[in-house]
Parts: structure tokens; C-alpha cells; sequence
């Protein structure tokens, strides 16, 4: 960008020096609104992303979490399966998608996203099957429940909390992970964060993707913590 | 599959191991930011961690530590740290990757001084221990099994995000896939991005099964099926 055209008023030059003048504050309102559409851009992709992968992940390992409750011998293989998976970095995982995905769309970052949910989804939905009391499934066996109508109306409903608190942790920390996807340029906020540093360094860019970012997380997590509330509704004195 | 085929021809060659910046080199600078970041990650989560869980306090302070850092992307610390007085170069990863290895290491500390038997502690207080000679010879011996899970979860975890390191340029196994990036898809960057990938990958999965044997190890043999019984806190994905 030439200088020239921003003459009359450089109050804001696009490349800010890297030393701490002026000219490169740590939060500038002004970059905010100067930027604002690209800055929603940014923040409608990611929680995009966000959503699609956690919704994904969730229709994937609700399943999952039941065949692994119904047959105790597939809990080992699943529970390791998605444990291994877990442990391959996510930028590691990524370079192996992408290639074969292609990188002009953000399918790669999806597959991963979706990956490192299922784990949490998985261990946190069987968890919360495996706590409904003994008792229960006895009872809802004698009032004439077949396997799938006790576990649509009794367990599942039951499992409800366990489901929840994964839901939470995976949301949050894929909000966290849609950041990496910024090595392929689809990264949602992480386009802006990574975009900053490589802009000289522009503090107020990297900083509004980070507060964007995190705020993003605390918001979805304080939401769906607010939704089991009002799902779990005998949970609730229990816990006060 | 096309793609890893053109990873493992690139694996297969010496000089892509052997050359200034190949594998070795990055592979030394990976393992040696991992080693230091969970250094300090120890010397701050084990402390802190064990005081806490020895005076059983802070529960709530350490979960809700715990799960604020889940919602910070690494990637935000790493390019933000440079710009501190840190400055540039290793000193901003190695404290940029310690904070996320300190939640693991702390919850787990504190879980495993308050997971010991109420009983346990009154009658070790009753046979004339004093609070120091109660945590050593009674609390931390039987928290082995869990400061060696933290360390373990914090290890893997490292080693997994210090790939992302070279979004920053600050060095590790991750500068072979941006290089792959930057010699272009098309262009036979492709084999090597899926290489380093690969590489990356086995690396995380080595880390973790050669820690799963040093924590069975050094969990004393009367303590092994509690272990295997309750699991302790599990990782948080790499990001």
C-alpha cells in the first residue's frame, strides 16, 4: 500500500512500528473501528467452525458412547482409539489432512476439529451412561422398557450432565484449537492474531483477536451452561 | 493416499535429516524447548500444587485456573509473549508452552495430596508427625501415581504444541511443515508437510508411551490397581 494515498491523514499506518511508540498501542479502538467488518468476518468463521465441528462431533459420538455402553467389550478399543488419536498434535494432524483435503477449503480444519471433540464427547457421554444407577435401569426393565425406550427415556436423560460437561469442555477448548487452522489461512480469529504478528508486529490487531477469542469461549461455555440448567432441572438443588 | 507415499520418499531421504535446518536440528531444538518449558511448568505447578492440596485449600481457584487456560489459543500466547520485555527467540515459547503445562501439573498435584485416605493423614498426625514429615513420608509417596499422570499429561502436551512454534519462527519440528507450506502444495511441499506431520505425530505418541512406563514404574506396586481404577485428570487437546 503506497503511502501516498494515505497522506492527508496517516493517523493510522497500517504497518506499525515494532518498538512500543505510540503508534502501536496494546488495544486501539480505533483499529477496532476502522476494521470492524473484517473483524466480524473473522469472528463469524470461527464461531462457524466452532459449531459445525462440536455439532459434528456430538452426532458422531453420542452413537459412539452407545455402542460402547451396550457392548462393554468396544469400550477398550473405542476409549484408546479416540485416546490416540488425541495425542497427535493438532498441527501435525492438520498437515496430514490438508494435503490430501486440499487447503482452499476449511474441510481439513473441520476433520481435526471434530477428531479432538470426539474424545471428550465420547469419554464424557459414556461416563455419564455408566453412572445411572443400577436401581434405575431395573426399574425402567420391569415397567416394560425395550433396550432403546429405556435408553431414549430414562438413561440418556439421565446421562444428560455427563453429556453437558463434555459439550462444555469440548466447545471451549475447539474455539481454542480453530486458532491452528491459521496455517492454512482458515483459522478464524487466528487469521487475525497470526495476521498481526506478521504485520510488524501490530499489537492491536493480535490483541483484538485474542480478547475476541477467549471471550468467544467463556460466552459459549457460560450458554450452554445456562442450557443444562434448564435441561436438568432436578440437578439443580442438588448442586446449591 | 497419494500425498503420504510423497511423505515417506521424503522421510527416506538422508540429506532431508542431515542437512543444516532438516530433521535432527529441528528435532533437538523441539525436544530441548519441550524439555525446558516443562522444567519450568514443574517448578511452578508442583509447588504451588502440593501446598495447596497439603493445606487443602484453593480447590476451586486451581479447577477454575485449570479451565480459563482451556480457553486461551496457543497460538494468541505465542505471538503476543515476543512482544513483552521476553523479546524475541526461545525464552517467549519455553513460557509461552510452561503455562500450559502448569494446569495438568498442579490439578493433578492437588488431586492426588486430597485423594489420600482422611484416615491415612489422622494417623500419621497421631503417631507424632509434624505437617513437613507428614507431606514427605506420607503424602507425597502416595501422590507418586499422580504427579507422575501430570507429568505425563504436561509432557505430551508440550511436545504436541511446541510444533506450533513456527507459526512464530521460534523454532522445533513444526518449521518443517510451515517450509512445506512455503516451497507450496504444488510444488512437492506436499511430501514434506505430510512428513514433518508424520514426524510431529510419532514423536507426541513416543513421548506418551515412554512416560506411561516411567509412571508405572515409579507408582509403588501396592498403589498400581487404585490407579488403574480411578483415572486421573485427563489432557486437553493441543491448541
Amino acid at each position: 500500500m503506497s503511502f501516498l494515498s494515505r497522506a492527508p491523514a496517516p493517523a493510522w499506518p497500517l504497518a506499525a512500528p515494532a518498538d512500543d511508540g505510540p503508534g502501536n498501542p496494546w488495544f486501539s479502538w480505533r483499529y477496532v473501528h476502522d476494521n470492524a467488518d473484517e473483524i466480524l468476518t473473522a469472528l463469524q468463521s470461527h464461531a462457524g467452525l466452532t459449531a459445525r465441528a462440536v455439532i459434528i462431533a456430538l452426532v458422531v459420538a453420542l452413537p459412539l458412547a452407545v455402542v460402547a455402553y451396550w457392548w462393554r467389550p468396544l469400550t477398550g478399543p473405542i476409549l484408546a482409539l479416540s485416546g490416540v488419536l488425541y495425542t497427535i498434535p493438532s498441527l501435525a494432524l492438520l498437515a496430514l489432512v490438508a494435503p490430501a483435503v486440499g487447503t482452499t477449503s476449511d474441510t481439513s480444519v473441520l476433520i481435526a476439529l471434530v477428531l479432538y471433540a470426539l474424545l471428550v464427547l465420547v469419554r464424557n457421554a459414556l461416563a455419564g451412561l455408566v453412572q445411572v444407577p443400577a436401581e434405575v435401569r431395573d426399574a425402567a426393565a420391569g415397567m416394560g422398557y425395550g433396550r432403546l425406550g429405556r435408553l431414549l427415556r430414562i438413561e440418556l436423560p439421565l446421562a444428560l450432565p455427563g453429556i453437558l460437561t463434555g459439550l462444555r469442555l469440548a466447545t471451549v477448548s475447539t474455539v481454542a484449537l480453530v486458532t491452528v487452522g491459521s496455517l492454512i489461512g482458515k483459522g478464524g480469529l487466528g487469521d487475525m492474531i497470526l495476521g498481526g504478528f506478521r504485520n510488524n508486529f501490530y499489537k492491536a490487531e493480535i490483541m483484538t483477536g485474542t480478547i475476541l477469542c477467549v471471550g468467544l469461549a467463556l460466552v459459549l461455555d457460560l450458554a450452554l451452561a445456562g442450557v443444562g440448567r434448564l435441561l436438568t432441572p432436578w440437578a439443580r438443588e442438588r448442586r446449591s | 493416499m497419494n500425498y503420504l507415499h510423497e511423505g515417506i520418499v521424503w522421510l527416506n531421504d538422508p540429506l532431508n535429516w542431515t542437512n543444516p535446518g532438516g530433521l535432527l536440528d529441528r528435532l533437538t531444538e523441539h525436544l530441548t524447548i519441550s524439555l525446558w518449558a516443562v522444567l519450568l511448568g514443574c517448578a511452578v505447578g508442583w509447588p504451588l500444587g502440593i501446598w495447596l492440596g497439603h493445606r487443602g485449600r484453593g480447590g476451586g481457584a486451581v479447577i477454575t485456573v485449570a479451565n480459563l487456560t482451556l480457553a486461551i489459543p496457543t497460538l494468541a500466547l505465542l505471538t503476543i509473549l515476543p512482544l513483552t520485555p521476553l523479546g524475541f527467540g526461545k525464552p517467549p515459547v519455553v513460557v509461552a508452552l510452561a503455562v500450559f503445562a502448569v494446569p495438568p501439573l498442579l490439578a493433578n498435584a492437588y488431586t492426588g495430596l486430597r485423594q489420600i485416605d482422611p484416615e491415612t493423614r489422622e494417623a500419621a498426625r497421631g503417631m507424632g508427625l509434624s505437617g513437613g514429615q507428614l507431606l514427605r513420608r506420607v503424602e507425597l509417596p502416595l501422590s507418586v501415581p499422580y504427579l507422575a499422570a501430570g507429568l505425563r499429561t504436561a509432557a505430551v502436551q508440550v511436545v504436541a504444541t511446541a510444533a506450533l512454534a513456527a507459526f512464530v519462527n521460534g523454532g522445533g519440528l513444526g518449521e518443517i511443515i510451515a517450509a512445506g507450506f512455503g516451497i507450496g502444495m504444488s510444488a512437492g511441499g506436499g511430501g514434506q508437510i505430510v512428513a514433518g506431520g508424520i514426524v510431529v505425530a510419532l514423536l507426541a505418541l513416543l513421548v506418551e508411551g515412554v512416560l506411561a512406563v516411567v509412571q508405572r514404574l515409579v507408582t509403588p506396586p501396592a498403589l498400581r490397581a487404585q490407579a488403574r481404577r480411578k483415572r486421573p485428570t485427563a489432557a486437553a487437546p493441543a491448541g
